[in-house]
């Protein structure tokens, strides 16, 4: 079943940045990449639940900022020591120039 | 069979160093040997919010739990007495030993003690410990007349907490100013500022010359003659690596243990790693130095595990260090020292970000203090300038409409 939930107006995230959104219970974190695609994960570093809104974005890539493990937000794969687990990603659209993900 | 890896002091660095030996894969023993009582746990935390949060609580590392499904034995209130290099082996307190095939000392540091004939040692307090840190809580509480002695970070984090909890707070410094070591004066100046809009009472360029117990607390007799009360006395004036343990088993010493780029010490099967390490850093032109950082204490227990596994990492991460203080934060990136021109931009909420450049123009450190969601990422970017030995243009540098992010891909 499809969830789609308003996160954010598209232009609230920067160009290869990101943004974090709380809905409900749990957190996520919505990438806007230099190109102006968008993406989303969950919000939490699979390492020691530390917001990755607060990272840094290159490229495709999430740097956590507490111990510097990276994620490729495209497909929420782990990039190695100190993350191994990887993030769960959310199917995103665009209407009207809001971002909307599907927390199905 | 191999008898396995043991790591002495269970620590930012030795706990880091634990998990990463797993994390590379080793399968053999890990023994973590630590003596405190505690499991390992977070000292950053110890001077901020253990102080200033509703109920005190140990930020531990990893819990029992984990510890054992990653099957590392972690010894708590055990400490290692001698080190056999000859048969690889150390001899802890309670009578037992231990064969090691590589060995790390995380050792840490201890809080440097104020000295001098007139100083009662009794009448002050420290902070290293999360025992330190439930006592001091106790002790600042509203009301409560708190002095400060060291305007350095545990300092000034401990001002800002015991202000935070309604106590009157006084900081003496004997330089000039406060945070002379590593922080650019600028910065100093600003963290100053907000310390005083909380209400401590900053006094620079002054010694203590005395400390006596009183009816009340303390008494404290500063270089000019005046004597300030106290219900409470903290000293912060440093921190002194624990070298003991490699000193008593012959290893070299030097501001610390001195290790190789590759954390080796002097005998090929010990490394060391954190506080306790003084090590050549291969940005700064080899220059030896030691850290009192999370961040580094990380990073080297990281490199130590993947090098007694048989690497040959130089650890050359880029400095980095942070400081919170009321709902701002200090950021500093590199070392600041390693430079004269100090370069400014002024970012969106106007907060400054110094870049400091040495000679030959190229980035060596970077600093600032204001919100987190600010100056945090800035001060990343700027990092991974410093490592890349970048010489960015001083002007694109000042200019806030200028992406870092494009510096560092131009470099
Ligand atoms: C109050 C406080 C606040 C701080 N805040 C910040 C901050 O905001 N930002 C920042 O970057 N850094 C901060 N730091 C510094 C940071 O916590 C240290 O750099 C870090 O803890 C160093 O890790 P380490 O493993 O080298 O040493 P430690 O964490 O000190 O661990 C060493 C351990 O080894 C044990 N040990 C020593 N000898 C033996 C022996 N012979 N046998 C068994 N065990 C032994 C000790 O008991 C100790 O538990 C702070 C430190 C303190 C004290
Ligand atoms: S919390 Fe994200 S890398 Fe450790």
């Amino acid at each position: 079943m499809s969830n789609w939930v308003d996160a954010c107006a598209a232009d609230e995230i920067e160009a290869e940045d990101v943004r974090r959104f709380d809905h409900g219970d749990s957190t996520y974190a919505i990438y806007r990449t230099a190109d102006d695609k968008y993406h989303a994960t969950d919000g939490l570093c699979t390492h020691e639940l530390v917001h990755l809104a607060d990272g840094l974005v290159m490229d495709c890539t999430i740097e956590c900022p507490m111990h510097n493990g990276r994620f490729d937000f495209t497909t929420g794969k782990a990039q190695g020591a100190p993350v191994f687990v990887d993030l769960k990603t959310y199917p995103v659209k665009v209407e009207n120039g809001r971002v909307m993900i599907d927390l199905g | 069979m191999s008898p396995g890896h043991v790591i002495v002091g269970a620590g930012e660095a030795g706990a880091r160093a634990a998990f990463a030996l797993r994390e590379q894969g080793y399968d053999g023993p890990v023994t973590l040997i630590g003596a405190e009582p505690l499991l390992p746990y977070e000292r950053p935390p110890l001077s901020k919010r253990a102080i200033t949060g509703e109920t005190f609580a140990v930020p531990f590392i990893a819990d029992k739990d984990r510890f054992a499904s990653a099957n590392i034995d972690c010894l708590t209130g055990v400490t290692v007495t001698d080190i056999d290099r000859a048969g690889q082996s150390v001899r802890l307190s309670d009578g037992a030993a231990i064969a090691y095939d590589r060995l790390l000392l995380a050792t840490g540091a201890y809080a440097r003690r104020l000295a001098g004939p007139e100083i009662d040692d009794p009448a002050v307090d420290y902070l290293r410990d999360a025992a330190d840190s439930e006592r001091l809580r106790d002790k600042l509480t509203a009301g409560a007349a708190v002095l400060v002695i060291g305007g350095g970070f545990i300092g000034l984090e401990l001002a800002a907490s015991a202000v935070q909890r309604g106590a009157t707070v006084t900081v003496v410094e004997a330089a000039e100013r406060i945070l002379m070591r590593g922080v650019p004066a600028a910065v100093a100046d600003a963290i100053a500022a907000r310390h005083r809009l909380a209400g401590v009472r900053l006094l620079c360029g002054q010694q203590v010359r005395a400390v006596r117990k009183t009816s009340q607390g303390a008494e404290v007799v500063l270089s000019d003659g005046a004597t300030l009360a106290a219900d409470v006395v903290i000293a912060g004036i440093g921190a002194v690596p624990d070298t003991d343990l490699a000193a008593r088993a012959g290893l070299e010493i030097d501001n610390g243990v001195k290790v190789d780029t590759e954390l080796q010490t002097s005998d090929p099967c010990i490394y060391a790693a954190g506080d306790c390490c003084s090590f050549p850093h291969l940005l700064f032109d080899g220059r030896r130095i030691r850290l009192e950082a999370w961040r580094n204490a990380q990073d080297q227990g990281n490199t130590a595990a993947r090098n007694m596994l048989g690497s040959a990492d130089a650890h050359a991460a880029v400095p980095w260090f942070w400081s919170d203080q009321y709902e701002l934060t200090l950021q500093i990136a590199g070392l600041a020292d390693a430079g004269e021109q100090v370069v400014q931009r002024d970012l969106a909420d106007g907060t400054p970000l110094r870049f400091t450049l040495d000679a030959e123009g190229r980035l060596v450190a970077a600093c600032a203090f204001g919100p987190n969601a600010t100056i945090a990422k800035e001060i990343r970017l700027a990092e991974m300038l410093i490592a890349r030995r970048a010489h960015p243009d001083p002007a694109a540098l000042a200019d806030p409409s200028q992406n870092l992010k494009a510096l560092l891909r131009a470099a």
